[in-house]
């Protein structure tokens, strides 16, 4: 057991405080008192720390920012000016002294530039995860575990319902449909960060290599992930194509569009969604989604369980998601577990539905 | 099974109801039989199986999966087929073992005798892959819920029979179809042009109902008052009553036998007809408030005192047969005189004929029609006095026509999540009005809302939630729902004493503060004694 292991007993050590005396929920968002931040605040506070680019994670208007350089660079694509005052960059692996706490940042394997936050104080650490997933992404860092006293993950799909098959099969599904119906144009569902690029390097690994037309939201973070060293291939606007070149085309638009009138320029367009609530048939029927894909940029149930098993915490706190399956299985393997009833985060089972990233 | 569950898929996923028709035609044209017949069956909700029941489901699930995690999956996933499809461990061995044929999988259930079922269930699920769980599961529960209703699976079978039989319509399919049995080859055969139309006519079989269309205010001012018949429209439940050849059955509007929860009514169908008529509760003639009927509804039997409380009556509106000779291409005007002549001499104990009510002009029945607040009357209905009675829902020979909807500010208390195709949305609200200064529950809607808004509300439940209950979150009293309804009785089953009748969500008054909402006194004042 490593140091950091040795658990210590409800903060009865007046020199190692337990972790939830120096972090706390407040109606900011998780603050850490020693260091006098906030990570991923849900309104715009003195300093924040910044796990990754999804909107309901990185928010307009803090005074002082600290992210990865992808990160930054995602926010300062997407917000521009309103992104807030001073903004500084954080190498994964280095340490950063805050006031009284070490900030260290750790590829969390979610999106390009997402980072897990540990953090070290009074002899303790913890591990702020962010969103995370376990499985091979082309377009970003994988999720690395590190050992802590109290890991702090989300519940996106934390129940056993939730099992990503592998993704080149769900790719195949898509290649297989394109096979079956060359002349429909096929358009995928897609989030504008993360889940675009990272089904085109999956559509590009299994030989796909026709262009692929995008909504002209998607564009601005393609051309950002090509900047930073992700291969994407031949990608052309499908707002301006003519509808001739549509016909067999793989379209990619925001869940919101793909439903709405933009979709009708395609040609009888078979209707796709990427995301891990398509595992559940319902969801899937409730959005009118004809081919359902499940891949997934958040752990399934397994990679969330086997996660609690790698960083081997003695105490784990849930974020956001749903809390009541994995707090239970935690408790039900010996590990301390609560809930910490975060708000603010767009997937409480509402993906799709709000327009939310978090899929 | 593979083919049957790669349909189920298809059909969850097809959104277009002429693209479940397509795969439906298209399944029919190929599988062979008996598994076509199987798979019709399974649509149609003609297969059930004593002992796989969803408790039985359930309890096998929690031997292979945590319960306390099942639980919680099953709420959020809101279908117990789906949820045990998708949760059942994987096994690695499972490529070894070759799964079941939908024929092997209905023999071997309809041979199994009791305590055999769920040792089989388990076994092909412990070799089927999710898809072929998710079918399996719906197959044998009997309850798809998968956006085909019996009414469209039969429409596809038209269609399809059509290529062999230009002449047949789905009228034709559902009035053979009760004659028959799954697997159904008989009316595969028919359908492909191989054999005779399968006989119909004798035998306690559901004849197709004939239903009507709302009448709305610009379709009135076209119509010939003089074309029309007008009678109550009561408020009870459409049955058809068959006594043919010494069988007796009571049929719901959509050929559901109910005989077995009504021996007051079956008792006394000592005759050889079919009549069309509305089943109420009655006492000595008088209409008991729905909420009565209500207590004898769904119920496989009934006690001596609920015989009692509640005496069921059939008030007749037509006739189809008399003995063996089919009314049904008469008129209107016709069949009611034999309808009339019949009732005269067999005279039937617990019911009676609606009367008609007559009128030379609308305006005299747009008066008696808000008149009428009584119990057991819905409004009236119009009826073509040249017309047929003609199968399924022909627009233009009937029309119903409500008395307007009572409507009342109520504030959201409760929202509930709802299942099949809303499953994981909040949809079901319960709602309650001022008494004092507390709120009191009056009852519950889950309909009246666009997509549109049920997304919105489903959002505002989430910001607002006070408290959770399973699948229950109690809600901020902060959102008006103008809530419409037929009508309100006294109820004892209710906390606030009041019960309505057909309660939806009218309007959603996002900008009406909670403390304007409506008082019981109000509530109250709408009751009909």
């Amino acid at each position: 057991m490593s140091a950091a292991h040795q658990s210590n007993q409800g903060g009865s050590n007046p020199s190692r405080p337990h972790p939830d005396r120096w972090i706390k929920v407040l109606p900011g968002g998780l603050y850490v008192e020693p260091g006098g931040f906030y990570i991923d605040p849900v309104r715009p506070v003195e300093r924040a720390v910044v796990t990754h680019g999804h909107s309901d994670h990185a928010r307009p208007g803090n005074r002082h920012v600290l992210a990865t350089p992808g990160t930054l660079a995602i926010m300062r694509q997407r917000m521009g000016a309103g992104v807030g005052g001073s903004l500084q960059a954080l190498d994964y692996g280095e340490t950063l002294r805050i006031g009284d706490v070490d900030v260290r940042l750790v590829p969390a394997g979610h999106v390009l530039g997402s980072a897990q936050v540990v953090l070290e104080h009074a002899g303790s650490r913890v591990v702020v995860s962010g969103d995370y997933k376990r499985r091979l992404d082309r377009t970003c860092a994988p999720f690395e575990p590190v050992p802590c006293d109290v890991f702090v993950t989300e519940a996106t799909f934390g129940l056993p319902v939730f099992r990503h098959p592998p993704d080149l099969g769900e790719v195949g599904k898509l290649l297989h449909s394109m096979a079956l119906f060359p002349e429909r144009s096929h358009v995928v569902g897609v989030y504008a960060l993360g889940k675009c690029q990272r089904l085109i390097t999956l559509l590009r690994a299994a030989g796909y290599d026709r262009p692929i037309w995008l909504h002209g939201a998607l564009e601005p973070l393609c051309r950002l992930y090509s900047d930073l060293g992700v291969e994407l291939g031949d990608l052309r606007p499908a707002t301006v194509a003519a509808k001739e070149d549509l016909k067999g085309a793989l379209v990619l638009a925001p869940p919101a569009a793909v439903a709405d009138r933009w979709a009708r320029r395609l040609a009888d367009p078979v209707v796709a969604m990427a995301s891990g609530w398509m595992r559940v048939r319902q969801r899937a029927r409730q959005r009118g989604v004809e081919l359902p894909l499940v891949i997934s940029d958040h752990a399934d149930w397994d990679e969330l369980c086997r996660t609690l098993e790698d960083v081997g915490a003695p105490e784990v706190w849930v974020t956001h998601g749903r809390e009541e399956a994995l707090v239970h299985y935690a408790t039900s393997r010996g590990i301390r577990a609560r809930a910490l009833a975060l708000i603010g985060f767009e997937d409480e089972d509402s993906e799709g539905i709000s327009g939310g990233e978090a899929s | 099974m593979n083919r049957f569950a790669a349909l189920i898929d298809a059909l969850v996923f097809m959104p277009s109801r002429n693209g479940k028709i397509r795969l439906l035609v298209e399944h029919f044209a190929t599988a062979p039989d008996p598994e076509r017949g199987w798979a019709l069956a399974a649509l149609t909700g003609a297969l059930s199986f004593r002992e796989a029941k969803p408790a039985a489901i359930r309890e096998l699930a929690a031997t292979r999966v945590d319960p306390e995690l099942l639980a919680l999956s099953y709420d959020y996933v809101g279908d117990l087929a789906e949820t045990v499809a998708l949760i059942w461990p994987e096994r690695p061995e499972r490529a070894n073992s070759l799964p079941p044929s939908l024929d092997e999988v209905v023999e071997a259930l309809r041979a199994a005798r009791r305590g055999q079922v769920m040792g089989l269930v388990e076994g092909w699920l412990d070799t089927l892959d999710s898809s072929g769980r998710f079918a399996l599961l719906k197959l044998i529960t009997g309850a798809l819920r998968i956006g085909v209703s019996a009414r469209l699976a039969k429409t596809a079978l038209a269609e399809w029979g059509r290529l062999a039989r230009p002449e047949v319509s789905v009228d034709d399919v559902e009035e053979v179809w009760h004659g028959l049995t799954a697997p159904y080859a008989e009316l595969f055969a028919w359908l492909e042009g191989r054999a005779e139309r399968p006989a119909t006519g004798a035998g306690a079989g559901f004849r197709p109902m004939m239903l009507s269309h709302p009448l709305e205010e610009e379709d009135r001012v076209a119509l010939d008052p003089a074309a029309y018949a007008a009678e109550w429209k009561w408020d009870g439940i459409r049955v058809q009553m068959v006594a043919r050849g010494g069988e007796r059955r009571l049929y719901s509007r959509t050929g559901d036998d109910v005989s077995g929860a009504f021996p007051d009514i079956v008792d006394h169908m000592n005759f050889d007809a079919v009549l069309d008529g509305e089943l109420l509760v009655a006492r000595d003639g008088v209409v008991a408030p729905f909420n009565d009927l209500q207590q004898r509804l769904n119920r496989k039997t009934v006690t001596a005192q609920m015989l009692r409380d509640g005496p069921a009556w059939v008030r007749l509106y037509d006739i189809l047969f008399d003995g063996d000779e089919d009314l049904r291409g008469l008129s209107f005007v016709e069949r009611r005189a034999r309808l009339e002549r019949w009732y005269e001499a067999v005279q039937p104990r617990r019911m009676d004929l609606s009367p008609l009510v007559p009128f030379d002009r609308w305006d005299e029945l747009v008066a008696l029609r808000e008149g009428a607040r009584e119990n057991g009357i819905e409004g009236l209905m119009l009826k073509r006095r040249d017309s047929a009675y003609l199968a399924g829902r022909p627009k233009g020979p009937w029309f119903k026509w409500k008395r307007g909807a009572l409507t009342l500010d109520t504030v959201m208390m409760y929202a509930q999540r709802g299942h099949g195709k809303r499953s994981s949305y909040y949809s079901d609200y319960t709602f309650g009005v001022w008494r004092g200064e507390e709120l009191v529950p009056v009852g519950k809607a889950y309909s009246g809302f666009t997509d549109a808004e049920l997304v919105e509300l489903d959002r505002w439940v989430r910001n607002h939630t006070t408290r959770r209950y399973g699948p229950v979150r109690e809600v901020e009293a902060g959102l008006v729902l103008e809530v419409a309804f037929d009508s309100v009785h006294p109820s004892n089953r209710h906390k606030s004493g009041l019960a309505m009748r057909f309660p939806r969500i009218h309007r959603i008054r996002w900008d009406k503060p909670a403390h304007e909402a409506d008082r019981l006194e109000t509530l109250a004042a709408m009751v009909v004694e």
